[in-house]
């Protein structure tokens, strides 16, 4: 067993943060605004956080899940939209084509990926199914030599900034979720259409869009993986992409709990400090337990990942727990602030909208029991 | 033995800069029971070299030479180096300028003589020879022993002040040896802002923060520093936004000043800037947030929008410049 | 042309700081370190300056005197950029044995520029680059704020109160930088920080010397009086307390 980062992990989580002290100069506008970070996302894939778990060989970092997940907190500690928008095309998108995608494939659009010039989108949802990926009305119809798409997907995170869709869909709905696949889409392919901007509770500044497909011929070289197995790429998609989900979460809420502290060490109330009052102290203790509990979840599924073995059990417990710790403690921290906490000046409002997206999207909170329950009682 | 002091002119005229150091000197070399003698290089009048016998050196050793006009760090040290030799002095004072700064080590290399900056008052004992420093910008405090038989001192800006300590200083030409060959370094251009009060030393600093909102808003800022005689400072936000000049930029890694005055508006008060202001006499801070970080180390403070209550600050100092 | 700069590992500027139970010393422990600000302006100058003279500037070497726990602060040098480093194995007791140090250990390296920070954020010394300078017999301009090539030709500005004198100074030679220098400090990005490990980091081991100074004894400042109040209504309340109470004004 062993705690220590190695000096190469140490160095990214502060590679993030330095990048990340510059989101906080405008994030409150940008939240208020919804208005996309297009500026420092063009600054995240400088730093190669864009493609940090790529191969070297497509021009990636090469970096394991341990970094991206100290990579993901420390940013969405300040910024959550950015943290997602960077989640999505990494744990998402460019998994998946490094995963499931043939060499052709990879060489075609990993290179691209990494440099931020295509950004990624996984479009699972739909108006009616949401995470369960087994009722899909999107429809590709073989058609010989290519696939004709049509549906609509909901709630895509980098939908107009992305280019690159990864695009779940059935082509044999006899053979139900066996008879889904996975295409990658480009998105300037006739018959795209970007619905309107989704004007979100939180994590505003990240571009949420539907998506309508009309007729799309979508080549047959762009099916990602085998002739039926899109349903298998996107849960495993969804079991990777929740350990980062979760360590948004746990980024989400150590910001919370860094400015709650900060604002009880600062504020008096009653003659005395917030923080020399117990009530505020216990709530500072119990917020400090559960990020440390949330966190090693996290670390515990990272690392189960790193060293290939399974990991799906230990990210949705992760991820249930980080989420609903992080929508506890960024209440709480609203809370300390009082009137404070209220407004948009103090950050810790914007925190608690951003904390109640982690326990829905990438797989509810109720969705991550079920993962679990079953687990559990299958053993 | 003896107290050698190296005075810092400015086109020909001494500062207050000039005249603590002497005054720090002499009293050094009335603890020694020996005598300060005052270095001047570069051409400065006679009657300007005898004021600093107001502060304690009897003897003024000059180097009226027109090569010494422009800053070349070797070259000014080799004289420097020569002069303490010729004195037999053991210890050396320079101000905390960044003329000490570029001269004050290449000396110390020369003479093999410790060197100690940001000393922030008398010896505390001469023999260990020790003195009192900041470290980690006035977070802390540290005694120094220095273990050379000559040691070097750059006193820290307003941490002695100007001790008058009258004395009829004499004039000595020192014939300093050193060849043309010797200067590096060649100044092609200079640019100053005149009419400027300079913020290392001014008196008085107006500083703005990230709650003056935009660069447009530094009028009223800008005219309160003129009523004050004051100097226009900001915190790093404001120069990395390039709202104003990064010479303006005070804290950690800007400017450290030491003013009497330091009016804070909207500046939060992050430790960083703390650390480069904390040495004023007297802080000032006009903030909205009533918990922000200026406020404990401010003196007098205001919780208000600076924009609002700058306005109301210059109608009220304008009304006692008026009076007194 | 190869730059050479010089980089001190410093406890992290947000750190709070704790004194040893006896006072002999700063509580070191916990402590984040991080290449000291003016240091890692220097190199991110250095770089830039690398990546625009097309070839003409070779190598940006970066050189410390530690033990082994400043490797760390000199392979993030590295994933910024630098190409190479040199650690000089010994504590670096005073800025007086540092800058001897080093310039024993580059003397046959050929450096034609030098750059290093005006102070370290630790002890607050300004004296290290002066007194490398001296030892290499370098010229050395101070209070760089700008770095700049006119062909051949090295143009610095140098600040001066109410401005700045731009310096051409003869090769090799010494530039101790301030702020302004470069407008922030470079983040590594990915490939940089996993490259960092396979670049060259030479130890060299310190050459005999003794330090010039010594620090004995710590103490933290006086804590400061409570901040007194004044109502934004009644702003000439201030002006009478600056007169009558601080007499400042």
């Amino acid at each position: 067993m062993n705690f220590d980062f190695t000096e190469e992990q140490i160095m990214i989580k502060q590679a993030a943060r330095d990048f990340a002290k510059k989101l906080e100069a405008d994030v409150i506008e940008r939240d208020y605004k919804a208005e996309y970070p297009t500026q420092h996302i063009k600054e995240l894939s400088n730093l190669g956080f864009l493609g940090m778990l790529v191969n070297p060989k497509y021009g990636g970092g090469g970096m394991d899940t341990i970094s991206y997940i100290l990579a993901v907190e420390e940013i969405a500690k300040i910024d959550a939209s950015v943290a997602v928008i960077m989640s999505v095309h990494n744990s998402l998108g460019c998994w998946g084509i490094e995963a499931y995608g043939t060499e052709a494939q990879k060489e075609k659009y990993l290179p691209q990926m990494v440099t931020g010039e295509k950004i990624g989108a996984f479009l699972l949802s739909e108006p009616e199914a949401g995470s369960d990926a087994t009722s899909q009305k999107t429809l590709a119809e073989d058609k010989g030599d290519y696939y004709l798409v049509n549906g609509t997907k909901n709630w895509i995170t980098n939908a107009s900034s992305g280019s690159v869709f990864l695009v779940i869909a059935q082509t044999y709905p006899e053979l139900q979720h066996h008879g889904i696949n996975a295409l990658i889409v480009d998105k300037d392919m006739p018959g795209v259409t970007i619905g309107p901007h989704e004007d979100k509770m939180g994590m505003r500044s990240s571009d949420t869009h539907s998506v309508m497909f009309n007729d799309v011929i979508v080549p047959k070289e762009n099916r990602l993986g085998g002739d039926g197995f899109g349903f298998k790429i996107a849960m495993k998609g969804l079991e990777g992409g929740r350990i980062s989900i979760a360590s948004q979460a746990v980024g989400i809420a150590q910001g919370a709990y860094e400015r709650a502290l900060q604002y009880s060490k600062e504020r008096k109330a009653f003659g005395k400090l917030l923080a020399e009052h117990q009530s505020v102290a216990f709530k500072l203790a119990e917020m400090y337990v559960k990020i440390e509990n949330a966190r090693n979840l996290v670390l515990k599924a990272a690392w189960l990942k790193d060293n290939h073995k399974p990991y799906g059990l230990a990210g949705a417990m992760a991820k249930q727990y980080a989420a609903d710790s992080a929508m506890e403690i960024t209440t709480e921290a609203v809370q300390i602030h009082g009137g404070y906490g209220y407004v948009k000046e103090y950050h810790v409002e914007r925190l608690m909208r951003e904390a109640k997206l982690t326990q829905i999207y990438e797989g509810t909170s109720e969705i991550q029991k079920i993962v679990i329950s079953r687990q559990i009682l299958r053993a | 033995m003896s107290v050698l002091i190296y005075t810092e002119n400015f086109d020909g005229k001494f500062k207050k800069t000039t005249f603590e150091t002497v005054s720090y000197g002499a009293e050094i070399a009335h603890q020694m029971g020996t005598t300060a003698i005052a270095l001047s290089l570069g051409s400065v009048a006679d009657n300007e070299l005898l004021t600093l016998g107001n502060y304690g050196a009897s003897k003024v050793l000059k180097v009226n030479d027109a090569r010494f006009s422009n800053l070349d760090n070797q070259a000014f040290a080799a004289v420097i180096a020569q002069a303490v030799e010729k004195e037999g002095a053991n210890v050396v004072i320079m101000s905390g300028s960044n003329i000490a700064k570029a001269v004050a080590p290449r000396v110390s290399v020369k003479l093999k003589a410790g060197l100690v900056f940001a000393v922030s008052g008398l010896p505390k004992n001469l023999s260990p020879f020790t003195v009192p420093k900041k470290v980690f910008h006035g977070k802390a405090f540290a005694d120094v022993v220095i273990k050379s038989p000559v040691k070097i001192i750059s006193l820290a800006q307003n941490s002695f002040g100007v001790k008058e300590n009258r004395q009829t200083a004499v004039i000595e030409a020192f014939d300093a040896k050193i060849d043309d060959a010797a200067f590096k370094t060649k100044v092609t251009s200079v640019e100053k802002s005149t009419g400027k009060i300079i913020l290392t030393d001014a008196e008085i600093i107006v500083s703005g923060g990230r709650g003056m909102k935009s660069a447009d808003n530094w009028k009223p800022l800008e005219e309160l520093a003129g009523i004050l005689g004051a100097a226009t400072a900001c915190s790093r936000p404001v120069s990395d936004e390039g709202w104003r000049p990064h010479s303006e930029h005070v804290g950690q890694t800007g400017k450290i000043i030491a003013p009497n005055l330091y009016i804070a508006c909207g500046i939060s008060g992050a430790i960083q800037h703390l650390a480069g202001v904390s040495s004023s006499k007297v802080i000032v801070a006009i903030n909205s947030d009533k918990e922000a970080p200026i406020f404990s180390a401010a003196d007098y403070g205001i919780i208000g929008d600076a924009q609002k209550v700058l306005p109301e600050l210059i109608g009220a100092f304008k009304k006692f410049k008026a009076e007194n | 042309m190869k730059i050479l700069v010089c980089i001190s590992n410093v406890p992290d500027t947000t750190t709070k700081i704790k004194l040893t139970a006896d006072k002999t010393a700063i509580d070191l422990a916990n402590v984040q370190w991080i290449i000291n600000p003016w240091d890692e302006l220097a190199l991110t100058r250095a770089l830039e300056l690398k990546e625009a003279s097309a070839g003409k500037i070779t190598k940006v070497s970066v050189i410390s005197v530690g033990n082994q726990s400043a490797e760390p602060t000199i392979r993030k040098a590295l994933a910024i950029g630098a190409d190479d480093a040199f650690r000089v194995n010994a504590e670096a007791k005073d800025a007086y044995f540092a800058a001897f140090q080093i310039a024993e250990a580059v003397k046959t390296e050929a450096y034609d520029i030098i750059l290093c920070g005006i102070e370290s954020s630790d002890y607050n010394g300004s004296a290290f680059g002066g007194m490398l300078a001296e030892f290499m017999d370098h010229p050395s301009v101070s209070s760089v704020s700008n770095f700049e090539f006119a062909g051949e030709v090295v143009k610095v500005n140098r600040e001066i109160p109410g401005g700045y004198e731009v310096v051409e100074p003869a090769l090799p030679f010494v530039a101790i930088v301030q702020k302004g220098i470069a407008k922030e400090p470079r983040i590594p990005s990915m490939r940089g920080i996993m490259m960092a490990r396979q670049k060259p980091l030479k130890v060299v081991e310190a050459a005999p010397a003794e330090a010039m100074t010594e620090f004995v004894a710590f103490e933290p400042p006086q804590p400061k009086a409570a901040c007194k109040m004044v109502d934004p209504a009644n702003v000439a309340e201030l002006v009478e307390l600056l007169h009558k109470e601080a007499k400042i004004i």
